[in-house]
């Protein structure tokens, strides 16, 4: 995938069986600012991976979110434009508009895209915007201290829902991709996960796939990935994860939702993104 | 550069500033319908298809100034346009289009308020233009024509300062320059295309570029604050328009804009028949407010009457310039209402006995007063104050 042992003959051999894994030049070399544990090291890992595995850096106009994610700009080198809170599908619209052979992309939190963007995702969905839509469910407002989410588990205690979430007070979980899919817009849609090494590898296909539905010309593409928060859920990034796994999985399943575009391209393969292809 | 079309025809305002700002080269127009500049809208959605250009109309006027924000980033030359409780909505993006220098010209057909209030003409949002929409320490230039054809012209300056000083830039007009019929010259200007060095257009050969707001070392978010608190300071003392009519030997001045200095003006023939001397101040920018030349020109006057379709707003920034050298009086209506040339020059008379009841008391006579002094006195103002003339 990104080695360079697929391309260099010269690295075959026994050098080339030492090199597992090579880092992404769009990837910045920076520690970052997460918490230990976060999944969005992971996530913008895959992107880059998978930005550079489809030859798209030099390409890409990216939107960065209001949230934990907004300084994804220090860790992606490709241009990047700030959208105010919720608004990113807005701005990806206006530059997809001017700008028809860029690669958009965006980068939204459940906050961002599920409460206060609704209508801005909703109406690029419907408008079938040629974007690339990276969605991360964490459950939880983790920038501002752990506050519930529009997709925060019923039960789930949050310093906004100190006893639990409760239903009739708070209302339900909102599955907004499975909404999303619903319109035809929608070139592809599906839901992945970062719990594990399993669950990355078919997730880094999903986002693949999410890229090159835009690349052929399709229309709107999102990748719901669920992830994890440890310091907001008050777990260490182990129950974290296990907590990923089980009553978040549940309640979000994974797996592509809607597939618009070509049959035969409709289901992601699962891949081990890390590994030294065969 | 002109383009040399020079036909005299009727033009609705709202389809003028439409024409105007695809002549002036806008590349892509934002918009949600409300009222009274749907005809804007329409107009876009006829011709920007027609000529290859882009139109969206969007699911609100929050989704339109953000598909304004991303398109302007790309280095494109963009417009939206709404009525007050629309620009409401977009004060949001305006705020962090300022923070992170992004050229959007925004275009306000004001109507009546507050809340969904009604959609007669209205001057009720001088504070929201000039002082207020969104968050923090910035200042949007803002272009208040008087007719029709003026407001055309300024939609090319409009795009010129958007893209000069990498800012978003507000043409207010109001429900009577949106609505009216007037015989325009078409006379289009298209500003010179710049070279953005902070463009995003993906990085094939160049470092990445972000165009953003955010910061959160204290001291690096102050830096980010002088420097735009410079620029502020370079619009104000190289961008300040405003026009003087009748100022010469004015020992009284109205200071009105928009629909306002319209009605002023005639206020102003009806006083100068009846032997009173009256001039009129027309700010052109409300911001950067043209002080220094209202300040100057007050000191030959005797009293001041700002008029506005409003309680009394751009009153607040002429009392500032006057420093209380005479009287400042106000006359205003709201709902939509325009007062009438007659209530005007009724306000104007009411100016007149009071200065002149106080001169009485003080011991001054009006006739010799010593307020002005020879370098700003006399038809050197009006001469330095042409339509446009910059302060």
């Amino acid at each position: 995938m990104t080695l360079d042992a697929r391309s260099s003959g010269a690295l075959r051999g026994a050098a080339a069986a030492r090199l597992v894994y090579r880092k992404p030049d769009v990837l910045v070399d920076r520690a970052t600012h997460y918490c230990p544990g976060c999944g969005h090291g992971v996530i913008h890992r895959l992107l880059a991976e998978v930005l550079t595995d489809l030859d798209l850096p030099a390409h890409t106009i990216a939107v960065a979110p209001v949230g934990c994610a907004v300084f994804i700009y220090d860790y992606l080198d490709v241009d990047f434009v700030e959208a105010p809170h919720g608004r990113a599908p807005a701005v990806a619209t206006g530059i997809r508009r001017l700008r028809p052979e860029a690669f958009v992309l965006t980068y939204q939190g459940d906050g961002d895209l599920a409460a206060i963007g609704t209508a801005e995702i909703v109406h690029a969905a419907a408008r079938g915007e040629r974007i690339t839509a990276i969605f991360v469910n964490n459950g939880i407002y983790g920038m501002t201290g752990g506050q519930m989410a529009p997709t925060t588990l019923l039960g789930q205690r949050t310093t906004s829902s100190p006893s639990g979430r409760d239903a009739g007070l708070m209302g339900y979980p909102i599955r907004i991709t499975e909404m999303l899919a619903q319109l035809p817009g929608v070139t592809y849609a599906a839901r992945g996960s970062v719990a594990d090494a399993g669950s990355i590898g078919r997730l880094k296909a999903m986002i693949a796939r999410a890229c090159r539905v835009q690349i052929e010309g399709g229309g709107f593409a999102i990748v719901e990935v669920l992830s994890n928060c440890p310091v907001g859920w008050g777990m260490t990034p182990q129950e974290s994860l296990e907590h990923l796994k089980g009553p978040v999985v549940e309640a979000y399943p994974l797996g592509v939702i809607v597939d618009r575009s070509a049959p035969s391209t409709a289901r992601p393969a699962a891949a081990a993104p890390t590994k030294p292809e065969a | 550069m002109e383009t040399g079309r020079r036909a005299r025809v009727l033009m609705k305002g709202n389809e003028a500033i439409a024409e105007a700002a695809i002549q002036a080269g806008c590349d892509a127009y934002f918009g949600y319908p409300i009222t009274p500049q749907a005809e804007l809208l329409e107009w876009m959605a006829r011709r920007m298809p027609e000529l290859g250009r882009v139109f969206v109309q969007a699911e609100s006027e929050l989704g339109a100034i953000n598909m304004a924000l991303g398109a302007a980033a790309t280095g494109a030359r963009v417009m939206v346009s709404s009525s007050s409780p629309g620009i409401s909505l977009m004060a949001e993006a305006m705020s962090y289009m300022a923070g992170s220098g992004t050229p959007v010209v925004l275009v306000n057909v004001m109507r009546a308020g507050p809340g969904l209030g009604g959609i007669g003409p209205s001057q009720s949002d001088y504070f929201q233009a000039t002082k207020g929409h969104g968050h923090g320490d910035y200042r949007v230039p803002v272009l208040a024509p008087d007719s029709i054809g003026e407001a055309m012209d300024l939609m090319a300056t409009a795009f010129e300062l958007a893209e000069r000083y990498r800012t978003p830039v507000m043409l207010v007009a109001d429900g009577i320059l949106g609505q009216a019929m007037e015989p325009v010259e078409l006379r289009f200007r298209t500003p010179e295309r710049q070279a953005f060095d902070w463009a995003l257009t993906g990085a094939a050969g160049r470092p990445a570029r972000i165009i953003k707001s955010i910061d959160l070392d204290p001291e690096v978010l102050e830096r980010r604050n002088l420097a735009l608190q410079h620029k502020y300071r370079e619009i104000a003392r190289h961008e300040t328009r405003w026009e003087g009519w009748r100022l010469g030997d004015a020992e009284f001045a109205i200071v009105a804009y928009g629909t306002a200095a319209r009605v002023a003006r005639s206020a102003i023939a009806r006083a100068r028949d009846n032997g009173m001397k009256v001039g009129l101040f027309r700010p052109i920018t409300l911001w950067p407010f043209p002080e220094r030349e209202l300040a100057r020109m007050s000191r030959q006057l005797h009293g001041i009457l700002t008029v506005e379709l409003s309680s009394g707003q751009m009153i607040e920034d002429v009392r500032l310039a006057v420093e209380g050298r005479c009287p400042v009086a106000f006359h205003g209506r709201m709902g939509g209402l325009v007062p009438t040339p007659d209530e005007v020059l009724g306000a104007l008379k009411a100016l007149r006995g009071r200065v002149e009841r106080t001169r009485a008391a003080s011991g001054h006579s009006p006739a010799a007063h010593d307020r002005g002094t020879p370098s700003t006195n006399g038809a050197g103002l009006d001469a330095g104050a042409r339509p446009g003339g910059r302060g």
